[in-house]
């Protein structure tokens, strides 16, 4: 069993930060969530509808672990490979438009990777391929975006613009955020709620009483716990 | 004769016309088809269902059946099982295509110890014939390929989607089994018709050849199809010509070729790539 006894209901509007040590099920939780991974029991629900009935993906915007995307030479620009997250809000045949062209501009020039467009995808660095990605996964304009360990391969300076535009897009489009990563500290800064995994939920809540939460101590020890919370 | 009035005579035979209107519409098929497997690394799945279709081309010799009615349809069914025990039966892709093309192969020489007097047409399945392709033959590749490239273009974005990164291709909603199944049957019955063309040992040819020439030189995945598309016709039209001018084996000089063309884009990439650097 990787995880087990999960329960919690994300608002709309919500930034909650996914933490908890390697191993400990947050991918895991995320392809749950995002019907990659259909759970032995329970079940998923998205605006109230289960995972097995919901179709409305362009609601969705994901990005996935960097290097669960290798493959450096295949043959895709980057416009190419951002259009696909326009492919959720289709019917079949899926065609793509003059609009869905602009709004791969717009979204480019957003994140400023327009002169990015026409390279080949395997050809960027790490951090640019990273920005490409959350391009894909923002195109559509998601209501609710999952990003996974999504500063993992960028520079100190470009994480924390990086942060500070996720934490933007949760205040002005009220977007809503489940975002995993490793650094506790950092994320404590930018989410409303903190939700910590160790093959099983051990807390969901506020930074604040993620500070104060006797659970953590237990995990963390209470000097690690300061820490963290000092560093907030 | 010159060169030049021996091409023009040779096209005036129906068995070179049949043979290049064959050649060129099952080498797009394959060159198309091979885009997507060689970058989901299935290219061997040609290969595999090409050795194991040796089954069905005895079983149909053996009965008096034309070997093909026979092993077109156990052609999709081996896919499917490739297919099924890659995906549960604890192995890998590789060495599933590697098990059904043994059972297939090791058939294929039952049949033809047990059976008498059809060893000869056995050999040309396994080296291909494309210039005894009859009227009917030729047909059913325009047909195939008509059918494949509809699908490819109605399906585009969601191969493409899927070739990339095909988690992230379901979570749009894309039936990624579906679509897998349409590229696996249409591997399938491409790759028998493509016996005929270059047999059961060189059919994997046609699927990686244009394919891998085309992603030394492209950028863009759309322009990786069509070079891909363009190199196949080429190499089967050059091939054909050389087989009737130099009184080679026809499908030898395809696969040759379209060797010739994957050595001239992989010196292009090099050279290109020296210059940036």
């Amino acid at each position: 069993m990787v995880l087990e006894k999960i329960s919690c209901q994300v608002d709309r509007g919500d930034y909650v930060g996914i933490v908890g040590p390697n191993g400990s099920g947050k991918t895991t939780l995320i392809k749950a969530i995002l019907g990659l991974l259909p759970p032995d029991q329970g079940q998923v629900e998205i605006n109230g509808i289960p995972l097995d009935r919901f179709t409305d993906w362009q609601l969705i915007g994901y990005l996935p672990q960097v290097s669960a995307m290798a493959n450096n030479f295949f043959p895709a620009t980057v416009a190419e490979v951002v259009f696909t997250g326009l492919l959720g809000g289709k019917t079949f045949p899926r065609r793509l438009q003059k609009k869905d062209r602009e709004k791969v501009d717009k979204i480019l020039s957003r994140l400023g990777i327009t002169n990015l467009a026409s390279k080949q995808i395997g050809s960027l660095s790490g951090g640019q391929s990273q920005l490409v990605f959350l391009a894909r996964a923002m195109v559509a304009e998601p209501e609710i975006l999952i990003l996974d360990e999504p500063t993992a391969a960028l520079d100190p300076a470009t994480r924390d613009s990086f942060y500070e535009m996720v934490a933007e897009l949760n205040r002005e489009e009220k977007t809503t955020i489940l975002l995993i990563t490793h650094d506790s500290a950092t994320i404590g800064r930018y989410a409303a709620r903190m939700l910590y995994l160790d093959r099983r939920l051990i807390f969901y809540g506020s930074f604040a009483d993620f500070c104060h939460s006797q659970e953590m101590s237990q995990h963390f020890g209470d000097f690690a716990q300061h820490l963290i919370c000092h560093q907030h | 004769m010159e060169i030049g009035q021996q091409i023009i005579e040779a096209l005036q035979y129906g068995f070179i016309q049949r043979a290049l209107i064959a050649g060129s519409f099952i080498g797009i098929c394959c060159a198309v088809l091979g885009v997507f497997l060689v970058l989901r690394r299935l290219s061997l799945i040609g290969e595999g269902l090409a050795h194991f279709s040796l089954a069905p081309i005895g079983l149909g010799l053996m009965l008096g059946v034309y070997p093909l009615y026979i092993a077109m349809p156990m052609a999709v069914a081996a896919s499917f099982l490739i297919l099924h025990l890659a995906a549960r039966a604890n192995m890998f892709g590789d060495a599933a295509i590697g098990l059904v093309s043994a059972v297939g192969v090791a058939l294929g020489i039952t049949m033809a110890s047990m059976g008498s007097g059809f060893n000869v047409d056995l050999f040309s399945y396994l080296f291909g014939d494309i210039l005894a392709v009859a009227g009917m033959e030729a047909m059913a590749s325009v047909g195939l390929s008509i059918l494949v490239l509809a699908l490819v273009i109605l399906h585009y974005h969601e191969l493409f989607a899927i070739t990339f990164d095909e988690d992230y291709a379901r979570i749009m909603g894309v039936k990624a089994r579906r679509v897998n199944h349409i590229l696996v049957i249409l591997t399938s019955l491409t790759v028998i018709l493509g016996i005929k063309v270059v047999g059961t040992m060189l059919v994997s040819s046609l699927i990686i050849f244009p394919a891998v020439t085309a992603l030394q030189v492209c950028r863009g995945f759309r322009a990786v199809i069509l070079l891909a598309a363009v190199s196949a016709l080429s190499s089967v039209i050059f091939g054909i010509t050389m087989a009737f001018v130099f009184d080679l084996p026809a499908s030898a000089a395809i696969v040759l070729v379209n060797f010739i063309f994957f050595a001239f884009a992989y010196l292009v990439r090099q050279l290109s790539s020296w210059q940036f650097t």
